[in-house]
Formats: structure tokens, C-alpha cells, sequence
């Protein structure tokens, strides 16, 4: 099992990269044991909404700004 | 487009693009000049637009190679000491919420209706301040993510660094913002 270091590296990542099967499935369990990566998870979902957000206020419509982005498991 | 036309547009445009650019730079000159010279280039090609949103979309485009090509610069520039300290701060601050086996010291807490500040002007002066906050590399990685959208490799190559660079900057980025946002704006502590 990974520290929840390494989870919360992980979780950064399946916003920027496709996570493999193994990843997902590991990540997922820990975060039904882990309460505080489970918070990390919710923290890390908003920060990406917000800067969503901040992205179309500035930002023109037309312009493509969102390329594929990941979820977190 | 006529060009008393894009004057207009060009005036309701500019403080957008003076705030998009201002995050990212993290200097007002910078942003100013970075955005004159998108003004500037799409003046001169006034004629071509159909339209105020045409021309939006367009010295956007401009002010974002802009920008791109600044991170690129700068990034081949040695960090400067204040930045290494600042880097050092978030080291620390990061290695404190893990204990010696990687498992969190204190865990963290989670946020009371995170939703409802993105309609409040004040939680958006604290995510600018959240930002400006971050050390250079990782606000950079960050800003080129998530607050221009581009993929992880374009950024990568931008910044001649390996994807797994990449990713420890946005990683420390986001728990950086994260730490600083519990502390300043959803009141833990």
C-alpha cells in the first residue's frame, strides 16, 4: 500500500494524466480507509473547479482553454 | 471591423487581459508590456476581424504566446535567492503534514461549502494572493495548467523539463494553494 504522500501525488496526477488500471483500483481503496486523503481528494476537486472558474471569467469563450482533464478515482 | 471599433473593444478588454496576465507574470510591468504588445498586434490587423468577439478571442491567443514565451525565458534563468527560500518554505511546509512514513502528521480537515466562495469577490483576491504566494517554478507549471489550460507535454517542452518534473511542480502547487487556502480563507488554525 502507498504512504498518503504518494497519494496525494497520485491524485495531483489523475488531473493531468490518464491513471492505469492498477492505479486507480489502489488509489480508490486507500481512499475509503483514509479520511484525510479523502479531504485532500475534495480539496484538490475544488481547486481545479475554481480555477475552472477563474479560466471563463477571464478568458474569451471561443477560445479552446480545456483541453482532456482527468478525475481524480 | 472598423478601428474606432476595436478602440472600444480594446478598452473593455484590457483590464481582462491585464488580470490574466498579471497572475501569471507576477509583475505589473511585465503584464503591461505583454498585453501593449498583444493590443498592439491586433491593431494592425483590424481590418481582418468579424466582430468584438473575433478580436477577443484572438489578442487572447496573442497575449498567451506572450506569456508563454516570457515563462520560457525566465525559466532558463538561474532562481534568484528570495525564490529558492520561498521554494525551501513549501518543502517544509509540505514535509510537515507527513510523518517519517509518509502518513499524515495532522490530517487535514475538510472545507465547510467550498461552492458557495466562488461567488464572494473577497475569496478571489485571496486565491490572486494564494497564487502570488507559490514559488516561481511550481506557479509557473500551475499557471500554464490550470489557469491556461495546456497539456502537461506542451508544458513539458515549454519548459524543457521531463513529465515527472512536471508533475512534483503541479503536485507541490496544488497542496501549496491548498495549504494557503485552509489558512487564509476556510479558517483552519
Amino acid at each position: 500500500m502507498l504512504s498518503c504522500r504518494e497519494e496525494t501525488e497520485l491524485m495531483s496526477q489523475a488531473l493531468d494524466r490518464p491513471l492505469s488500471f492498477g492505479e486507480r483500483f489502489q488509489l480508490s481503496m486507500h481512499l475509503l480507509l483514509c479520511k484525510g486523503c479523502r479531504a485532500t481528494k475534495k480539496h484538490l476537486v475544488f481547486l481545479h473547479t475554481a480555477t475552472r472558474t477563474w479560466r471563463e471569467h477571464h478568458v474569451p469563450q471561443s477560445v479552446p482553454s480545456q483541453p482532456n482533464q482527468g478525475e481524480i478515482p | 471591423m472598423m478601428p474606432n471599433e476595436l478602440a472600444t473593444a480594446i478598452t473593455t478588454l484590457r483590464p481582462r487581459l491585464l488580470r490574466f496576465a498579471r497572475l501569471q507574470l507576477r509583475e505589473d510591468a511585465a503584464a503591461e508590456d505583454a498585453v501593449q504588445e498583444a493590443l498592439l498586434a491586433a491593431t494592425l490587423h483590424a481590418d481582418k476581424f468579424q466582430g468584438t468577439a473575433a478580436a477577443a478571442t484572438w489578442v487572447f491567443a496573442i497575449l498567451r504566446n506572450k506569456i508563454i514565451d516570457e515563462f520560457r525565458r525566465r525559466s532558463r534563468l538561474p532562481l534568484a535567492d528570495v525564490d529558492i527560500e520561498q521554494e525551501q518554505g513549501l518543502e517544509e511546509t509540505l514535509e510537515e503534514q507527513f510523518d517519517d512514513h509518509g502518513h499524515w502528521a495532522a490530517p487535514p480537515a475538510a472545507w465547510m461549502n467550498p461552492e458557495a466562495s466562488l461567488e464572494q469577490k473577497r475569496f478571489w483576491e485571496v486565491f490572486d494572493l494564494c497564487i502570488t504566494a507559490l514559488p516561481v517554478k511550481p506557479a509557473r507549471a500551475f499557471a500554464m495548467r490550470e489557469l491556461m489550460g495546456m497539456e502537461t507535454e506542451e508544458i513539458c517542452k515549454e519548459l524543457d523539463i521531463s513529465s515527472s518534473n512536471c508533475w512534483v511542480l503541479l503536485h507541490r502547487a496544488r497542496l501549496g494553494l491548498r495549504d494557503c487556502l485552509s489558512r487564509r480563507w476556510f479558517g483552519e488554525n
